[in-house]
């Protein structure tokens, strides 16, 4: 991916184009945006790992070499304007269809890469009949799942992944699991059924981490690509204001409680079975 | 094969209807009356290297409808009136978001859970909108077996030509009835115009492709409603329609679908007792045919309206005649089929 020719150009960009570019032929651009993420400004609140995550799918998407080919379904939540961010083709679905949506562009289009992005109200709450059975279906298609326990777009409240005793604008004096019932686990959920071929949950709050989450993205990106089945890596996200936290706050609060909810690791990977491959 | 005359019923000759219009992805859940549609098409389709997926729900199998007319492909789904009704948000996005399809409602009793014995009380749905926004669908009536087996294909044309939903309004008799009808089961492919828009991958393309119906910005979203209104407004050319006996009528009877058969029985019956009765049947609900009734009105005595609800269609034949003419409504809920004999009675009452 790298060339003296995007070198020069991160340069040029960085300085105003005040140094002479021969001058520059010897340097080595070391980062810089993939070329699957568009270069408009995120909309996300500060201390999100949105954008963070989009970058990765971004990262993904040219490791693949499959941005010409890729098309990407949307949801409804923080990231309803996610087609703006990516350079590949993106359709926007209503909430919680997405992976319904993704059915349609698969089955119509076997050889392209079909992801969907999709928050935990609309994946765990109103979606959660048409990610059962996409799953069940074994549909081959790679689902990028932000879980930050909150629905943060509509104002802080609660949803099925928050946490007993949070406080959200619909449970004030904390999830009453008497009254709300009890976080729902989605990798726990899902991984029971025939045709998850990878699912990981990775808590996106140190480099080690997101690493972490490279390595998942790609087992969950080849369970579609090697035609294994469904690809699901759920990423638990900070959300700190509707938390109401600082940004370092909420990532300390994800390492030492959330994560007690909602276990990080590998549910499912038929990639590594011998018998599947 | 050519097209030959065969037995067929109502709801199979649909399915090889879309197979013949070019139908490249069905995606739908069972409802009775309509369930021989994908029965047929769960066979019929992966022979033909095509898309079946029998889906969740309704809800599930219109966005699935979704994607697949995002990708560019011809994609449909078919159910009856509940199953239509949760299709209602789905069908206003695709019809946001500009996306070409075919929705097929073979209609039952209702409201509620109602029956499964045929109506006509989904036209509001079907042509005033259905789901929220300002919104609307081509929408054909077919009134015989042969129609059903056509109009799939006219449906998709439309639905191209346009870029929106189109959706086929049966009921259960038409579903479920048998009669002669030209079938052919390897129809040549249709021709389907490029869509450059399509959300297929961008293959080369300069630019991405986005499908979508968020436009958060006001201004824009009411320019996008005015384009929206003005491709409706152009629509109007492809007003469908079918008259019988009407130059000399002085009652005009308006029904569709398989009301219009038993109001045409019933004009026959009445011209033998000395009543000059003729039918107009709107073929699109929608682009309706206003301006064809008001004309078809102008020297009739009375307007006799037939409609298997409470009284639907019948406001936009008044609309249409706006009081030129007295009309006259017979309707029939729950599944109740009235006999020509009885259509004839309203006409004989209307003409005194």
């Amino acid at each position: 991916m790298t060339t003296a020719m995007n070198s020069q150009d991160g340069m040029k960009k960085q300085n105003g184009g005040s140094v002479a570019a021969e001058d520059l032929v010897d340097l080595k651009c070391v980062f810089e945006r993939p070329q699957s993420l568009s270069d408009k400004p995120f909309h996300y609140c500060p201390g999100c790992s949105h954008g963070t995550y989009h970058r990765l799918i971004a990262e993904m998407i040219d490791e693949f070499g499959f941005m010409d080919r890729t098309v990407g379904i949307c949801p409804v939540g923080c990231a309803v304007f996610a087609y703006e961010y990516f350079e590949t083709d993106m359709i926007e679905a209503s909430h919680g269809r997405a992976p319904a949506v993704a059915t349609g562009v698969k089955r119509a289009l076997p050889d392209r890469f079909v992801f969907t992005y999709q928050g935990d109200g609309d994946l765990a709450s109103i979606g959660m009949g048409e990610i059962i059975h996409a799953a069940a279906r074994g549909e081959r298609i790679t689902v990028f799942f932000v879980n930050n326990g909150i629905f943060g777009m509509t104002g802080g409240q609660m949803a099925p992944t928050s946490l007993i005793g949070q406080k959200t604008t619909t449970s004030v004096d904390g999830r009453d699991a008497r009254a709300t019932g009890h976080p729902i686990r989605v990798c726990e959920l899902l991984s029971n059924l025939e045709g998850v071929a990878y699912m990981a949950r990775v808590a996106l709050t140190s480099p080690k981490n997101i690493n972490t989450c490279r390595k998942y993205m790609r087992k969950a990106i080849r369970a579609q690509t090697e035609d294994v089945g469904l690809g699901l890596v759920e990423v638990l996200s900070p959300c700190p204001v509707q938390w109401g936290m600082s940004p370092g706050d909420a990532l300390h609060h994800i390492e030492e409680d959330v994560v007690k909810e909602f276990p990080p690791g590998e549910f499912v990977d038929k990639l590594a079975d011998p018998v599947k491959a | 094969m050519p097209a030959k005359m065969q037995l067929t019923k109502g709801n199979e000759a649909l399915a090889m209807g879309a197979i013949a219009g070019g139908c490249d992805c069905f995606f739908g859940y069972p409802i009775t009356p309509q369930n021989e549609v994908p029965e047929v098409l769960s066979y019929e389709m992966p022979k033909r290297g095509r898309v079946f997926v029998q889906a969740e729900s309704e809800v599930a199998s219109i966005n699935m409808v979704y994607g697949a007319a995002a990708a560019g492909k011809r994609a449909m789904t078919s159910s009856s009136s509940p199953g239509v009704s949760l299709m209602m948000e789905g069908l206003s996005y695709i019809a946001c978001a500009e996306l070409p399809c075919l929705i097929v409602n073979v209609m039952r009793g209702g409201p509620g859970l109602g029956s499964i014995t045929p109506s006509q009380g989904d036209y509001f749905q079907a042509c005033k909108g259905g789901g929220h926004g300002d919104y609307h669908s081509v929408v054909l009536a077919p009134w015989n077996v042969q129609e059903m087996y056509e109009f799939p294909a006219l449906a998709f044309e439309l639905a191209d030509r346009y870029r929106c939903p189109a959706m086929l309004l049966a009921d259960g008799v038409l579903g479920a009835m048998m009669e002669p009808a030209e079938i052919s089961d390897d129809a040549p492919p249709p021709n389907v115009p490029e869509k450059p828009w399509a959300t297929n991958g961008r293959n080369g393309r300069a630019h991405k492709n986005v499908v979508n119906s968020l436009v958060i910005d006001p201004y824009g979203l009411r320019d996008h409603n005015l384009k929206l209104q003005a491709k409706y407004k152009a629509m109007e050319c492809e007003t469908r329609w079918d008259t019988r006996d009407v130059d000399d009528a002085e009652i005009l009877v308006v029904a569709y679908g398989i009301s219009a058969r038993l109001a045409l029985s019933g004009c026959k019956l009445a011209r033998k007792k000395g009543i000059k009765a003729g039918l107009l049947r709107p073929i699109t609900l929608f682009p309706f045919p206003s301006k064809q009734i008001a004309e078809c009105a102008r020297n009739k005595k009375r307007i006799l309206v037939v409609e298997l609800s409470a009284g639907q269609m019948v406001e936009d034949v008044r609309l249409a005649v706006n009081g030129d003419v007295p009309v006259d409504f017979y309707g029939e809920m729950g599944g109740v089929i009235p006999s020509p004999a009885e259509v004839c009675e309203k006409i004989v009452e209307a003409a005194q």
